[in-house]
């Protein structure tokens, strides 16, 4: 019977260790495997990296009595970080006073009406947005500026929707951390709630809201379909806000169905997913970074 | 400016921002449920989708959808609370625990295109099985494990010290007070992280459009061979669930009535994601409850 007993017990433990384990191994290997793919570009391939990164000629399907696969995502890149960027400009201002509106303007109507509406476009899947992006924006876009509507624009407003949730529930959460005392004493020497929010609650909270701000763009950055589907798609350096372009991740999506392994076109696509996986690890790093310096001060 | 005025005016400033957002739910709402509820008819909810003809419905995309839902949290939650349970009532300050809050915090992190193609070398090429169901499980398993990890662990952390002090002072083992007192304890909390984590298995598609696949194939519902392609309990088929089907159709565009079929799909999952969102708010709900009970 203890003996029964201690059997199970060795055995749940080894579940317990395990199951730990396994998270450590999956999180080594998916960056091994991404980054030997990826480094196959620049490896085997033979492609200069100043030309990957830098060039905007994209023809990963010439042939070689033409000179062979030029392989630059320079466009790529412009893309994902335009697009990001705008989102991010349109999101953090929005989400940052909703944050504030739900924790201290508003508690009751924040908590029963506005919080619960973040929750819902929190859950809404990305696809979902991308259907409303390409059936309802991209037409808008299309009969009030002209062009197709497929646009930089559109890929930014999508975006901008889908990181606000995540943007201010970090928000929130921040707010939230500030003792009341320091309020009460900002309030009690005079001030009124606009100026005891600005100069006394925002300077302390802002390291949290500058977190809630990364995470927001690191969503932002690695969302594919909703992106891909309002993008336009095309291999070049937009001009205007209106103008089509591409990112890595819709480039991604486009043409790994049909690119064959091992191919210098194929590799490249793994080159870009690396990218993004830098990227991403680069977000949650500077996001750790802000946090740390938040406490020590 | 006078102090007073510009209190109010940035007292309407942040209402403004809450009834935007309010605005921006609406309308995204309003808009696929009005364009969407019309087409939900039994033939469109229960039937079959078509290729390039109009008139195909999302029966099997629903099914596989929960399907899918089944199999990655067969997965996700032993992993899932197993390391929380780990983290929580075993780890003790170190570098093992270290690594292991490094991992989960980057895996969290990754994007869900990039987590796809790990699931494409991994549980498609490597493994040898195509595009299937298993494999896209595993890759959703992947996704959500940060998630199942940090609310099980908050679960268990919310646990007062006192009960498993009372156990181990009755002698228990350590896996006795863990398996017999503590995870009982946290279950409820343990479940919502559960659901939290299904819900994201809905909406997903990016991650499986190269894991799992974007096509059901002709499923037969008396087939009961589990190995049989047309088995639709069979793991190792491809699969395709809602999301991706409204991502499929749109990127084909071979159908005459894609408009219809993509938001009657959209609808259909909109509908889902917010039930679940019901059910998990009205379970915190009710934990909440208890907490402020027991107090």
């Amino acid at each position: 019977m203890k003996n029964s007993a201690k059997r199970w017990g060795a055995l749940g433990e080894r579940w317990l260790l395990l199951s730990a384990v396994v998270l450590v191994i999956i999180t080594v290997a998916i960056i091994l495997f991404i980054a030997q793919r990826g480094l196959a570009t620049f490896f085997v391939h033979k492609v200069s990296p100043l030309e990957f990164f830098f060039s905007t000629l994209w023809r990963p399907d010439r042939t070689a009595a033409e000179g062979g696969p030029r392989l630059g995502i320079a466009s790529f890149i412009v893309g994902s970080v335009l697009v990001t960027g705008l989102a991010v400009l349109m999101a953090a201002p929005l989400s940052i006073l909703t944050a504030f509106f739900i924790v201290e303007i508003a508690p009751g109507i924040g908590r029963r009406l506005i919080q619960p509406a973040v929750e819902i476009l929190a859950g809404i899947p990305s696809v979902v947005y991308g259907w409303v992006g390409l059936s309802l924006l991209v037409p808008f876009l299309r009969s009030r500026f002209g062009g197709t509507g497929f646009s930089v624009l559109a890929g930014a407003l999508v975006l901008s929707v889908m990181i606000t949730p995540t943007i201010v529930s970090v928000a929130c959460e921040a707010i939230r951390s500030f003792p009341r005392e320091g309020k009460e004493a900002a309030l009690a020497l005079g001030s009124t709630r606009w100026q005891t929010l600005r100069w006394v609650v925002f300077p302390a909270v802002l390291p949290g809201l500058i977190t809630a701000v990364i995470l927001g763009m690191a969503r932002a950055f690695g969302e594919a379909l909703a992106v891909q589907m309002v993008i336009g798609n095309t291999h070049t350096l937009p001009r205007s806000l209106l103008d089509q372009t591409i990112t890595l991740t819709s480039g991604i999506t486009l043409d790994m169905g049909y690119t064959i392994m091992g191919t210098a076109w194929n590799s490249a696509l793994w080159t870009m997913a690396l990218v993004l996986l830098l990227m991403s690890l680069a977000f949650i790093l500077i996001s750790r970074a802000v946090t740390r310096r938040g406490v020590l001060k | 400016m006078n102090q007073k005025t510009a209190d109010k005016l940035a007292t309407v400033v942040f209402w403004a921002a809450g009834v935007f957002i309010l605005g921006i739910l609406a309308v995204i709402l309003g808009y696929i449920l009005y364009r969407g509820m019309r087409y939900l008819t039994p033939a469109f909810v229960f039937g079959r989708s078509r290729a390039v003809r109009a008139g195909g419905g999302i029966g099997l995309q629903i099914f596989d959808t929960f399907y899918l839902l089944v199999l990655t949290m067969l997965f996700t939650i032993p992993l899932g609370v197993g390391a929380a349970v780990y983290l929580a009532e075993y780890a003790r300050p170190g570098r093992l625990l270290e690594i292991i809050r490094i991992s989960t915090e980057t895996l969290a992190s990754v994007p869900s295109i990039v987590a796809g193609l790990f699931g494409l070398l991994v549980f498609v090429n490597l493994t040898g099985w195509g595009y299937s169901l298993l494999g896209g499980a595993l890759v959703l398993t992947v996704l959500n494990l940060p998630v199942m990890v940090r609310v099980s662990e908050d679960a268990l952390r919310a646990i007062p010290p006192a009960l498993r002090e009372a156990s181990l002072g009755l002698g228990a083992t350590q896996w006795q007070t863990v398996w017999h007192v503590v995870l009982p304890a946290a279950l409820p909390g343990i479940a919502t992280g559960a659901i939290i984590a299904a819900g994201r298995v809905l909406g997903e598609a990016a991650a499986l459009l190269y894991t799992a696949g974007q096509s059901v194939g002709a499923l037969d519902f008396t087939n009961f061979n589990l190995l049989s392609p047309r088995c639709p309990f069979n793991p190792f088929r491809p699969g395709e669930t809602l999301a991706v089907h409204i991502w499929k159709v749109n990127s084909e565009g071979r159908l005459p009535d894609l408009t219809k079929v993509a938001d009657g799909t959209a609808a259909a999952l909109l509908l889902i994601v917010l039930l679940f969102n019901l059910v998990v708010r009205a379970l915190i709900k009710r934990q909440q409850y208890r907490h402020e009970g027991l107090r």
